[in-house]
C-alpha cells in the first residue's frame, strides 16, 4: 500500500480520530466508573498536604 | 577534591570556545564565542575557589533544595530584567527616537523581552518548581547527584547565549526560537539532563501514586523537548559560523514553526504552570484541591487538544483550508478543559474564601486563575476565522497574549517564589505582606491598563487596515494607522511600567526575607464582628 500524504491524512480522520476518542472515553471512565476511584481521587489530592 | 571534573570540563570548554572564536567562520561567530569563553572562564575561576581538597563527606539524606533556591533567586532576577525589557521596547515604539543602533533597536531588543519572560523568567521559575514539587509529592531526593546544579547552570549559559545572540544580531528568525544552531544544540543537552532529573525522581518515588502536578510538568518538559528539536532541524551553512537553515520550507516550515509556538504557549506558559497551581494553590490554602478525577480530566483532555490548535496562527495563508479550520475547532474545544481546570482551581477555595481578603498571597494565586480563565477564552474566541480576520496582526493579539502572560503565568509564578522564599531559607514568614498587597495591586493595575487598551488599539487598527470607500479604495494608508497608536502605546508603556514597578517590590521583599528580616506591620485580621447600628 503507498502511504501518501492522502493515504495518511484519511486515515487520521477516520481511525485515528475513532481511536483518540475511544481513548480519551477510556480516561474519563477510568476515573469516574471505576469502583473505589473516588476514594482513590480523594486520597491522593492529599498527597501535598502530608508533609511541611 | 571537590569540582574536580566539573573543574576539568569547565578549562576544556573554555579552550574550546577560544578555538571556536580564533577559527570562526563569521565575525558575529567570534564575538559570540569570545562572550562564550569570557562566560565560561569566569565560572571556573569561581568553582576553583570554592573546591577544596578535605573532601568532606556530603549530606545527602533529606531534599536537594539548592538549585531550588537559585532558582528562585533566578526567576526573580530575569523576571525584573525581562519586565524592563518589556517597559522599554514599549517606549521604543511609542518614541522611535529610542532606538539606538545597531545593537538597541527594536527588533534585537523584542526578542530579547520575549526570551527573557518567557525562557528566563517562566523557564526558572518551572525549573525551581517542578523540583521543589517532584520531592515533596513523591517523598524522594532529587535523582542524579549534582546533574540537578547542571541543569541550573547549563540552562542559566543558555539564557546568556540566547540573550547576547539577539543583541549582536543572531537570529534565525523563528518566533520564541531565535538562537541559531549551536545554541539550541546546548539546550537539548540541558533539556535531556533535565528530563532525567525529573524522571529518575519519579522512578524512585516513594508515594506510589504519582501526584497530577507531576503529570503536567512531566508533559511540559518531553512536549518542549519534542518541539524544540523538530522546529528546529537546520543545516548549518558552517561548522564555525552562525548562520543555519530550516530543514522545511514554505508553508511546511512555517507550520511546523507554529505547531511549535502555540504549544510552546500549550505546554510551557500553560501546562507547566497547571503543575504549580495544583501544588501551591493547595498548599497555600491549607485544602486538597477542589476534584482531583476533574484534575485528571483536565489533564488529559488539555493535552490531547492543544497539539492540534497551532494552525490558527496561519489562517487565510497558504495552508491548506482545512488545516486551518482543524486549527480553529481543536482551539475551540480548549475552552472545555481550560475553564475545567479553572473552575478546579478556584474551587480549590470553597468555604475558605475569606483567604482572599486575609491572605495576599492566596489573591495573588486566585487572581492568576481568573487571568487563565479570561485569556483562554479570548484566545479560542479569537482563533475563530471571522474574529481572526478582525484581530489578526494587530496589536490585539500583543493584548491578548499579555493577559496571560502577565495575568496567569506571572502572578501564579509570584505566588509559588511568595510561597517558597521562607520555606526554602527557613523564615519565619515573609519580610512584608502589606509590600505583596503593593505588588498585587500594582501588578493587577498594570495588567487591567495594558490589556484594555491594545483590545482598543488593536480593533482600531483592524478596522482601519480594512476600511474601504464606496470606489472600493482603502481609505487609510498603514502609515496612518500606525500614527494613530500613539496614545495607545504611550499607555501601554505606562501599564508595563506598573508592572515592572510591583515586580522591583517584590525583589526587594524577596530579598529582605532571605537576608533574615522582618517588617514590623499591621496583620490582615478577619472583618471585625458586626457591631449593632446606634
Amino acid at each position: 500500500m503507498e502511504m501518501d500524504y492522502h493515504t495518511m491524512r484519511a486515515f487520521a480522520d477516520s481511525w485515528g480520530l475513532a481511536f483518540m476518542c475511544l481513548v480519551f472515553v477510556g480516561v474519563v471512565a477510568f476515573v469516574y466508573l471505576r469502583p473505589g476511584s473516588k476514594r482513590d481521587a480523594e486520597e491522593a489530592a492529599r498527597i501535598p498536604l502530608q508533609e511541611d | 577534591m571537590t569540582f574536580a571534573a566539573e573543574i576539568v570540563a569547565l578549562v576544556i570548554a573554555t579552550f574550546l570556545a577560544i578555538l571556536g572564536a580564533a577559527f570562526a567562520h563569521d565575525s558575529l561567530f567570534q564575538a559570540h564565542m569570545g562572550i562564550l569563553a569570557l562566560t565560561l572562564a569566569i565560572f571556573t575561576l569561581v568553582l576553583m575557589r570554592r573546591t577544596s581538597f578535605a573532601g568532606a563527606p556530603k549530606d545527602t539524606s533529606g531534599y536537594m533544595d539548592g538549585p531550588v533556591r537559585y532558582g528562585a533567586i533566578a526567576t526573580m532576577f530575569w523576571g525584573v530584567v525581562g519586565f524592563l525589557v518589556g517597559v522599554i521596547v514599549a517606549a521604543q515604539l511609542t518614541w522611535p527616537d529610542l532606538n539606538i543602533e545597531p545593537w538597541f533597536n527594536f527588533g534585537r531588543m523584542r526578542p530579547l523581552h520575549t526570551s527573557a519572560v518567557i525562557f528566563a523568567f517562566g523557564g526558572n521559575a518551572l525549573i525551581a518548581t517542578s523540583m521543589y514539587v517532584v520531592q515533596r509529592t513523591t517523598k524522594a531526593r532529587l535523582f542524579g547527584g549534582n546533574l540537578a546544579w547542571f541543569v541550573f547552570w547549563g540552562y542559566q549559559l543558555f539564557i546568556v547565549m540566547a540573550a547576547t545572540g539577539y543583541l549582536l544580531g543572531i537570529t534565525e528568525g523563528r518566533e520564541y526560537a531565535e538562537p541559531e544552531w549551536y545554541v539550541d544544540l546546548w539546550l537539548t543537552v540541558v533539556w535531556v539532563a533535565y528530563l532525567l532529573v525529573f524522571l529518575g525522581t519519579i522512578y524512585k518515588r516513594k508515594e506510589p501514586h504519582i501526584y497530577v502536578a507531576n503529570w503536567f510538568y512531566l508533559s511540559f518538559i518531553v512536549t518542549i523537548a519534542m518541539l524544540h528539536v523538530v522546529n528546529n532541524l537546520s543545516l548549518p551553512v558552517s561548522f564555525l559560523g552562525t548562520k543555519s537553515y530550516s530543514a522545511f520550507s514554505g508553508v511546511q516550515d512555517a507550520l511546523t514553526q507554529w505547531w511549535y509556538g502555540h504549544n510552546a504557549v500549550g505546554f510551557f506558559l500553560t501546562a507547566g504552570f497547571l503543575g504549580m497551581m495544583y501544588y501551591f494553590i493547595p498548599k497555600q490554602a491549607g485544602r486538597p484541591v477542589y476534584s482531583y478525577r476533574l484534575s485528571i480530566i483536565h489533564f488529559w483532555a488539555l493535552i490531547f487538544l492543544y497539539i492540534w490548535a497551532g494552525p490558527h496562527h496561519l489562517h487565510y495563508t497558504a495552508l491548506p483550508d482545512w488545516a486551518q479550520t482543524l486549527g480553529m475547532v481543536f482551539s475551540i474545544m480548549l475552552w472545555m478543559p481550560s475553564w475545567g481546570g479553572m473552575i478546579n482551581g478556584l474551587m480549590t477555595l470553597s468555604g475558605a474564601w475569606d483567604k482572599i481578603r486575609t491572605d495576599p498571597i492566596i489573591r495573588m494565586m486566585v487572581i492568576a486563575v481568573a487571568f487563565y480563565g479570561m485569556s483562554t477564552f479570548e484566545g479560542p474566541m479569537m482563533s475563530i476565522k471571522a474574529v481572526n480576520s478582525l484581530s489578526h496582526y494587530t496589536d490585539w493579539t500583543i493584548g491578548h497574549v499579555h493577559s496571560g502572560a502577565l495575568g496567569w503565568v506571572g502572578m501564579i509564578s509570584f505566588g509559588a517564589i511568595y510561597y517558597l522564599v521562607p520555606k526554602l531559607w527557613n523564615r519565619e514568614r515573609l519580610y512584608s505582606l502589606r509590600l505583596v498587597t503593593w505588588h498585587f495591586w500594582l501588578a493587577t493595575l498594570g495588567i487591567v491598563v495594558y490589556a484594555a487598551v491594545l483590545w482598543v488599539a488593536g480593533i482600531q487598527q483592524g478596522l482601519m487596515w480594512r476600511e474601504y470607500d464606496d470606489q472600493g479604495f482603502l481609505v487609510y494608508s498603514f502609515a496612518e494607522s500606525v500614527a494613530a497608536m500613539y496614545p495607545y502605546y504611550a499607555l501601554r508603556t505606562l501599564g508595563g511600567l506598573l508592572y515592572l514597578t510591583g515586580a522591583i517590590i517584590m525583589a526587594y521583599n524577596i530579598t529582605m526575607t532571605i537576608l533574615g528580616h522582618q517588617r514590623e506591620e499591621q496583620g490582615f485580621a478577619a472583618a471585625p464582628a458586626a457591631a449593632p447600628a446606634e
